[in-house]
Order: C-alpha cells, then sequence, then structure tokens
C-alpha cells in the first residue's frame, strides 16, 4: 500500500552504482513525486518563467547521469543540492542575479527537508486525483486521452468518433500526455474534493 | 542557452518534450515493430534529456492505466457496432455471437391466438419471427405478440425490434397509447413511467396515437431520430449513431453511461437488478460519471463509486446503499 517499504528493502544498496533499469525505477518512484516541490523552488527562485522548463530538463539529466554512478542517500536532499549547484553556476557563467533566495540557506533547507510528500499512496487516491487530473485537460485533449485510455480505440477510431483527422488525433494526444505529466507531476491539485 | 549546450541538452525542453510526447503515443497507439522499438532505443539513448523527458511522460501515461479501472472490459462489440451500423452483415454477425448466448423465448401461447413474451429482472430474451424479424426483449419486459405476427403490444419494458419490411402487412407496435408503424424499420422502443421513448435506427416508422378519438397526428421516424412521447406531446431529435448504439449496449449486457449523474446511472442499473442502489445524499447523487458497465453487477458500480468519489457503500439485503 505504501512505498515506504520498497524504499527500506532497497536502502542496503544505496551508494552503490544502478543498472539503466533501476535507475529509470528509481528516477520515476523517487524524482518525479517531488517535481512539484522542485517547480516551486524554481519559480521561487529564478525570475525569467520561460527558463523554467530548460532548468527542469537539465537538472533531471544531472541527477539521472549522477544516479547512474551511485544511489544517492537521500533523494530529496540530492535533487535540491542538484537543482541548487544548477542554478549557482547559471548565475555565475552569466554574471548576473536572477534569484533571491538560492544562497538562502534557511529557505533552501526548508525544502530539502520538507517531510516526503504523500508517499504512502492509497489506490482510491491515486484514482481520485487521476481523474481530478484528467478533468483539468483542456477537452478536446481529454476526449481523445479517455477514448484511447478509457474506452480503448484506436487512432482511427477515435478520429472517426471526434470527426477529425488522425494527424489532428496525434496532436491532441501528444498534448494531452504532457498536460497530465504537468499536472501529475507539476502541479498537482489532488486535494480536489466534490464536497 | 548557447547552442553548443542546447546540443549537449539534445534541444530545448520544450522541443525535447514534444518529441518524447510523439513516441509515446506512436508506442501505445496501434502498430510497433522491432524497427520501431529500436528507433525509440536509439533516441532515448541519443542524450540523457530525451531519456529523462520519456521517462517523466511515460510514468504520467502508465498511472492513467488505472483509469480504466472506471471501464473494467473494452466495448468492442458495441464500438464495431457504432461504425457499422448500417452495414447489414458486420450486424448480422454480431448477433449471431448474442444468439448464442442468449435463449430463444419460449412464449405463453393465450387462446386468442397472440403470445406474450416476457423477461425478469436482469433477463434479456429474443424473439425469432417467421419472417426474419427479430424482436430482442431487454430487462423486465413484457412483448404481446399477435398470432400473425405483424402487430406487438409492449406492455412495459424495452424492445429493439429489427422488423422484415412487408408493405402489405405493415408491423404495428402499440405502446402505452402510441403506436409505431414499421415502415422497413429497426428501431428501439422503452416504456418510461412518464414516457415512451423510441429511437430508429434504419428505415422509416411514424409514430402516432392509438385512440380513435385522437386527431390522427403522428411523426414520420428517420435514421438517429429518437422520439420522447408523454401522454400529450412528442417530442423529436437526432442522436449520433455513437449515442445510439450506447442506448442498444443492454444487447451487449452493458450499459454506458456519458456524462450521467451518479442518480441517473443507478436508476438504470436498477432496472436490470432486483439487489437495488440507493443513493441518499443529493450531492453525491449529483456526481457525474462516464464509463461502461455490466447490467448485473451493481457490486462493481457501487466500488467504482466508493474508488473514484470516496462515498461510502453500506449493504443490507437487497439493497446497496451509497451515503458520504
Amino acid at each position: 500500500m505504501t512505498d515506504i517499504t520498497e524504499t527500506s528493502r532497497e536502502d542496503g544498496r544505496r551508494g552503490q552504482p544502478m543498472s539503466v533499469s533501476e535507475a529509470r525505477a528509481w528516477f520515476v518512484r523517487e524524482v518525479l513525486p517531488l517535481e512539484s516541490d522542485l517547480m516551486q523552488f524554481l519559480h521561487h527562485n529564478w525570475r525569467n518563467k520561460s527558463d523554467i522548463a530548460d532548468l527542469r530538463q537539465d537538472i533531471y539529466v544531472r541527477i539521472f547521469e549522477a544516479a547512474r554512478h551511485e544511489i544517492p542517500l537521500r533523494t530529496r536532499h540530492f535533487v535540491f543540492t542538484v537543482a541548487r549547484n544548477l542554478l549557482i553556476d547559471r548565475v555565475r557563467r552569466e554574471r548576473i542575479i536572477p534569484f533571491d533566495a538560492v544562497t538562502d540557506a534557511d529557505a533552501l533547507g526548508a525544502a530539502m527537508e520538507a517531510p516526503l510528500a504523500e508517499r504512502a499512496v492509497i489506490a482510491r487516491d491515486e484514482l481520485r486525483r487521476l481523474r481530478a487530473a484528467l478533468e483539468r485537460l483542456p477537452e478536446r485533449a481529454r476526449d481523445a486521452v479517455v477514448l484511447r485510455r478509457i474506452e480503448g480505440l484506436t487512432g482511427r477510431q477515435i478520429a472517426s468518433r471526434m470527426s477529425i483527422s488522425e494527424a489532428a488525433v496525434s496532436k491532441l494526444i501528444d498534448n494531452g500526455i504532457r498536460a497530465l505529466a504537468d499536472i501529475l507531476y507539476s502541479d498537482p491539485e489532488d486535494r480536489r474534493n466534490w464536497s | 542557452m548557447s547552442n553548443a549546450e542546447l546540443e549537449a541538452a539534445g534541444g530545448s525542453a520544450q522541443q525535447v518534450e514534444a518529441d518524447a510526447a510523439a513516441w509515446l503515443r506512436r508506442r501505445h497507439f496501434g502498430e510497433w515493430t522491432q524497427d520501431d522499438q529500436a528507433s525509440l532505443d536509439q533516441w532515448r539513448g541519443a542524450a540523457l534529456a530525451h531519456e529523462v523527458a520519456y521517462l517523466r511522460l511515460e510514468a504520467a501515461w502508465d498511472r492513467t492505466e488505472r483509469l480504466t479501472a472506471l471501464h473494467p472490459f473494452k466495448v468492442e462489440q458495441p464500438v464495431a457496432e457504432a461504425r457499422n451500423w448500417r452495414l447489414p452483415l458486420s450486424l448480422a454477425a454480431g448477433l449471431a455471437a448474442i444468439a448464442l448466448l442468449t435463449t430463444t423465448a419460449l412464449p405463453v401461447v393465450r387462446h386468442s391466438g397472440s403470445a406474450v413474451y416476457s423477461t425478469p429482472v436482469g433477463g434479456r430474451e429474443i424473439i425469432k419471427l417467421a419472417d426474419g424479424s427479430r424482436i430482442e426483449l431487454n430487462t423486465a419486459t413484457v412483448l404481446r405478440l399477435s398470432a400473425d405476427q405483424r402487430g406487438a403490444v409492449l406492455e412495459k419494458g424495452e424492445a429493439y425490434f429489427q422488423i422484415r419490411h412487408d408493405a402489405a402487412h405493415p408491423f404495428t407496435l402499440a405502446v402505452a397509447g402510441r403506436r409505431v408503424i414499421d415502415l422497413g424499420t429497426k428501431f428501439l422502443v422503452r416504456d418510461n413511467p412518464d414516457a415512451v421513448e423510441v429511437a430508429l435506427l434504419e428505415g422509416r416508422a411514424r409514430l402516432e396515437p392509438v385512440a380513435v378519438t385522437a386527431p390522427r397526428r403522428g411523426v414520420i421516424l428517420t435514421p438517429g431520430d429518437v422520439a420522447v412521447a408523454t401522454a400529450r406531446t412528442i417530442s423529436v431529435t437526432k442522436v449520433s449513431p455513437d449515442e445510439l448504439s450506447n442506448e442498444l449496449s443492454w444487447r451487449h449486457g452493458l450499459l454506458v453511461f456519458h456524462n450521467a449523474t451518479l442518480a441517473q446511472a443507478a436508476a438504470v442499473l436498477n432496472r436490470y437488478n432486483d439487489d437495488k442502489l440507493i443513493i441518499d445524499d443529493p450531492k453525491i447523487a449529483a456526481l457525474t460519471i462516464n464509463g461502461t458497465f455490466r447490467t448485473n453487477d451493481t457490486q462493481v458500480f457501487a466500488r467504482m463509486a466508493q474508488d473514484v468519489f470516496g462515498v461510502r457503500v453500506t449493504y443490507d439485503a437487497n439493497t446497496t446503499r451509497i451515503s458520504r
């Protein structure tokens, strides 16, 4: 029910190199759930918002690369250290000081030490969260994703149902996938409730 | 970011993500060959940025796998029919499959020569007429068929008619003070407590009042028409083939809900089951759902409501209560 057991099972291997598939699983299991906190951190510490997608990509690349050599002992600490170092590198090179709080040790410390968000994920919460995420997709993209994911239709069947071309379906699905990842990882709003 | 850096990163984050989404979509849609897999592996290996972007989108997409729980099984049959409902051959193939699963109804013959067919709650029967016409009875339905098989009365419930047209002897169905006269048709008739619904899939039919005293005003129905007749009025709306197909999903033992409230869906399910769903909180009753459910399983429906909305489900003898 929780993935805490999974974590402790692997604790014995911390500090050792990972295979590609181990690194992938680790990244999905431990890094992606921190994305909303990471995005908050980046938004808070970097003025030029149009850089943020690239910053996140670079941070993930560094994390993934480092993890191949050694499984970090504490994922959260590791993720925010990488993020901070990357921002500092960027600042030094560009000779500008665009952020306020990265050097603020307290703020960074707080981000690092915050309790792991929602580690105990109960299946029911996950389903409700996914449903809420689906509801936040743009309407057409949601229709396409639902027809694919829930009704199991092919691209051609979706095109015929929605009276659009298959190319248009592809575009809707691509956008839907990207928006879903943003909603689920960057901007989870899972406290939404019907009451 | 400099150009050299962009190259090292595998492109701008936006571009990489767009590429990753396209790969993921192709991976999960339709045909996927070994060559495709090799190309994807190559792309992922070309830059760590590709790898992490793909991992992230794939993880999100894989999480939505759980959403299929909202749809516990595929609706291949209705989908095929939605696409082909004008093509008699494929429809006939679909019906042949159903015929294997459904016993042929045995009527109670009355002394007038008419025969009465009925189904219990949750039942489904197919009546084959001598001329090749067929009538499928849905749950809790009573239909009386005249001795010459060209007239019927739907006493209660719902039935789907596929009538071989005979200009000299048009098939006439009476239901709740209305009459449907076939002009060569496939149509669905449902006798609701407050109104009669007639949906026309193929051909033409006339819907008119039965009473001789009533002014002889009727409407001609064409494919896609759904007529709702109350005691005084008839309104006709056009619906899409998909919606019509959903209306007929009971023929496959399924119910398809599209933006239905929990209350509406529960009312429909209750028509098919002795185990009744009761929703006593108006806020919960108004929650909307999409999905396909088996006609004969209120438990799955209740569990789904529990999982998705976090409502409380309690069971008594013959009732399943959904509350906060």
